[in-house]
């Protein structure tokens, strides 16, 4: 049954109706057209659906849209501020941490919701925090150097606003 | 509150649905701006499959507008590996145009020249001679409308970012986008064009960021799945357990009842379509279907055996002296015979395609390599006229080989003519896994002897399955044969029991793997230092060069192996790229788990467009082929796939990523040879030397799990 629910989607009310067990993922995608967000696995294994909510990365393909009810989401679309890259999004471009791209999205809300925890992570904490993430084109090592950077740089603001 | 709505107004202006039209058609529309029609000089033909050659005409590679922008047209895609910028940079170079003037239409069947697929690194070194002849001809063109508008000869002048100077008084310019203002020219270049060579390089061989990178890092950058036409249905289908099961009876009415669900059944085609595809999954869910599944007759461990009886006679590749007369000198002879598993292509993005039919036209957007082909198959599977079909590539999320049977395009396609609306066919990760055309389970038998002064005296070698690709060596070996059977990576009937393809670097990971490690098993065997024992057997100055240079970066410190330090080497040559991998590993004994720390890629690859972009697939390439030699494989049962998402199939991940290294020697003798996929092959026979390195235990078989690595160390106990 199809129920009206209200959280914050990137900075801004939101208010939908819709069957609350239906996962956010599929949500964002066609409902609310941010297609930012990608599937990858459908089960929770390779990260390429991450979102942030209140903070935390979550995989929005396992995650109904009524436990996000009065919660607050951050999908990739929402990290860039008045057309302003988000230093991570810099990060990631500057250090060519990409090569197909269809993982990054999942890759760059992951480690935002790291930075938020930890602005200074070590190399060890980067790479454990990140290994739920899958990339198949092999874009590790920038990856990396992309999240060390701002880790060192600490310019990370964290949190939503 | 925010309107919600405001999502979902998709840009599609990119993507006009209505008209399909022709590239001719396109520049006559597009009226101003238009560019320089000339007929020669000639551009290097460069054939294709089908005997179809690029086009001679460098308008079908560019246009310029009056605003100075550089439209560059190719039938090549990205995928991830770069030709978004590195084609940039070679048409940027050739024309004299800043990087950043230069936009990429890619795989648009509409407006790019015929081409055959992105694969085989074939981009750079096929498609690139030919953008680069169009772009200097398009620049000589341009210096010659310069000359009549300052009636000056064309020696007085040169380019510049955009812009025809005076030699003697640079102030004095015009701007590409003007001269071609309004003008329709028709125009033969009145000299022979010739490409810059590597000295005058201002753009081509700088290692540029990549030009995607904005759009990818903001989540703009859209995929085919990422498509939503207005009244668009997406679609999931009735999918069989097993390759070569047979739907025995279907009953789709509880599908049917679900609220907005559209099923439609056409023979074996049934589907189920929702305006949520989520929705159309658990409308799926509801069909009950009855499969006939034949009985399985092999499975991951049975299959060597099915496909060595099976295997056509092997055809001959290379051969060198008389392997009678080698067998005869040899003091110490060595027969192995080296295996890999079936591998999957497991990009991120699994196969998805738009279709949508506009009367007798129809538009497809779909992940794919090989639009063109993608344009054909629909048009004669359905029976249209080519012009009336026009394939768009967007962004494609890996590809790896794995996307050019386009599958899931003609059930869109299909499903659009039988609904009469835009479908989205976007594979599930289990469907992805399903019908991948997988890297073949491959064979390879090597008998090959030392002689006393402990040189190489004959080597015959004989791979099955894998391809061609790859299998000749390149040592100094006085006798020597090397058969194929199967020059290809499609079994032929009654081998594999589900389709095959090309995998990146196809066929050389295989023949790489086996070479690489019976040369280092014989080195072993008579006392000589890895290193060493390929140098002594090598005479192409090319691969002694970097075999040198890599050794001496790594810190390779000569000894016989095993030292227990756990170094690999591996050489290989891969669509005329030279490339050397030396790894250091540390295994654990315990679990057979292989950890590798650091590794170094060497490349030389002649003259490098983007060494930054080339890196990237060197680093993409090494950890990639991380998965296919320690955990990547396919198990099944007959048709049945047993892996069939990432939790048992496991490719490479973070806590794997060893310290990586690149260099890529320079060689600007050399046009520019591939770059995507070379710095793969040597992977799995690096890893696999260097096991040998640290424990004594040498595996056959890829990949080298940790299960098999502890039943080796367990036999080798005992
Ligand atoms: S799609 Fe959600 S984790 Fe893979
Ligand atoms: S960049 Fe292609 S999957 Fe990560």
């Amino acid at each position: 049954m199809e129920e009206r629910i209200r959280f914050r989607l990137n900075g801004q009310e939101c208010e939908i109706q819709v069957a609350p067990d239906r996962m956010l993922l599929w949500v964002l995608r066609t409902d609310l057209g941010l297609t930012g967000t990608k599937y990858g696995c459908g089960i929770g294994i390779c990260g390429a659906c991450t979102v942030v909510v209140n903070g935390e990365a979550v995989r929005s393909c396992q995650t109904p849209v009524g436990a996000i009810r009065g919660k607050e989401v951050l999908t990739i679309e929402g990290l860039s501020q008045d057309g302003q890259l988000h230093p991570l999004q810099k990060a990631f471009a500057e250090h060519d941490a990409l090569q197909c791209g269809y993982c990054t999205p999942g890759m760059i809300m992951s480690a935002y919701s790291l930075l938020r925890k930890n602005p200074h992570p070590t190399r060890e904490e980067i790479i454990a925090w990140m290994e739920g993430n899958l990339c198949r084109c092999g874009a590790h090592p920038r990856i990396v150097r992309a999240i060390e950077h701002i880790a060192r740089e600490g310019k990370s603001e964290g949190g939503t606003p | 509150m925010r309107n919600v709505n405001a999502y979902l107004e998709t840009d599609f202006h990119d993507h006009p649905l209505q008209r399909v039209i022709g590239r001719r058609d396109f520049l006559r529309l597009s009226g101003g701006g238009l560019v320089v029609l000339f007929t020669l000089p000639r551009l290097a033909g460069q054939v294709q499959a089908q005997g179809r050659e690029l086009p001679e005409d460098p308008n079908a590679y560019l246009r310029i507008d009056e605003d100075g922008t550089v439209t560059c047209f190719t039938g090549k895609i990205e995928m991830g590996q770069g030709v978004i910028t590195s084609l940039a940079q070679m048409l940027a170079e050739e024309l004299d145009v800043p990087l950043g003037a230069v936009k990429m239409v890619m795989g648009d069947t509409a407006f790019c020249p015929w081409d055959m697929g992105t694969f085989g690194s074939r981009t750079t070194r096929f498609f690139g001679p030919a953008l680069r002849q169009a772009g200097a001809t398009a620049r000589q063109a341009l210096l010659e409308l310069a000359s009549e508008h300052f009636s000056l000869p064309v020696d007085d002048l040169a380019t510049a970012d955009g812009f025809v100077y005076l030699r003697r008084e640079p102030s004095r310019r015009i701007a590409y986008g003007q001269l071609v203002r309004g003008k329709r020219i028709e125009r033969r270049a009145k000299t022979e064009v010739h490409v810059k060579s590597p000295s005058q390089f201002k753009v081509m061989g700088k290692a540029v960021p990549r030009t995607d990178a904005i759009l990818k890092v903001t989540g703009k950058a859209q995929y085919s799945a990422d498509l939503r036409l207005p009244g668009m249905l997406y679609a999931r289908l009735l999918r069989p357990p097993a390759h070569g099961a047979r739907l025995v009876s279907v009953n789709t009415d509880r599908a049917r009842s679900f609220p907005g669900a559209i099923v439609v059944e056409e023979g074996e085609l049934v589907a189920v379509l929702h305006e949520k595809p989520d929705l159309a999954e658990r409308a799926l869910q509801l069909i009950e279907a009855r499969f006939e599944t034949p009985e399985p007759t092999v499975d991951h461990e049975t299959i060597f055996d099915h496909l060595l009886k099976v295997a056509r006679p092997g055809e001959l590749v290379a051969q060198g002296g008389d392997l009678e007369t080698g067998q005869r000198m040899a003091s110490r002879r060595f027969r192995a015979t080296y295996l890999n598993d079936y591998v999957a292509h497991a990009p991120i993005e699994p196969h998805a395609a738009v279709a949508t039919v506009e009367g007798h036209r129809l538009t497809v957007w779909a992940s794919t390599q090989t639009p063109f082909p993608l344009q054909e198959q629909i048009a004669r599977e359905f029976g249209l006229a080519l012009e009336d079909v026009r394939v768009i590539t967007p962004f494609v999320g890996g590809g790896f080989g794995g996307k050019s049977a386009n599958r899931q395009a003609l059930e869109a396609v299909r499903l659009a003519k039988l609904t009469g609306r835009p479908v989205q066919v976007a594979w599930s990760r289990e469907e992805e896994f399903f019908f991948d055309t997988f890297r073949p389970a491959a064979i390879v038998t090597i008998d090959a002897g030392v002689a006393t002064d402990g040189r190489l005296c004959y080597w015959d070698y004989h791979v099955y399955y894998a391809g061609s690709r790859g299998s000749e060596h390149f040592y100094d070996i006085p006798h020597h044969r090397t058969l194929a059977s199967g020059t290809g990576w499609q079994g032929g009937p009654g081998s594999h029991p589900f389709a095959t393809g090309p995998w990146r670097a196809p066929a050389n990971n295989t023949n790489t793997f086996a070479r690489e490690s019976h040369i280092d098993l014989m080195a072993a065997e008579i006392r000589t230092d890895p290193v060493e024992f390929r140098l002594k057997h090598l005479t192409d100055p090319r691969m002694r060069r970097l075999l040198e240079v890599a050794a001496g970066r790594f810190g390779w410190k000569s000894a016989p192996h095993p030292t227990g330090r756990g170094y690999g080497v591996a050489c290989g040559i891969d669509s005329g790229t030279y490339v050397v991998t030396m790894v250091e590993v540390e295994v654990n004994r315990g679990t057979g788990e292989v950890k590798v720390r650091r590794a170094l890629a060497a490349q030389d690859m002649g003259i490098c467009v983007n060494p930054e972009g080339a890196r990237l697939q060197m680093e993409g390439c090494t950890m990639m082929g991380l998965g296919y030699a320690l955990t990547e494989h396919i198990r099944f049962r007959g048709g049945e796939i047993l892996d069939r998402n990432f939790d048992t199939y496991e490719i490479a991940r973070f806590s794997w990523l060893p310290e990586i290294d690149t260099i890529i020697v320079e060689n600007n003798s050399l046009e520019p040879q591939g770059g995507g996929e070379p710095a793969i092959i040597t992977v799995g026979g690096a890893v696999a030397n260097a096991i040998f390195d640290a424990t004594g235990v040498r595996l056959y078989r890829l990949p080298m799990t940790p299960e098999r690595l502890k039943a080796a160390l367990a036999e080798q106990a005992r």
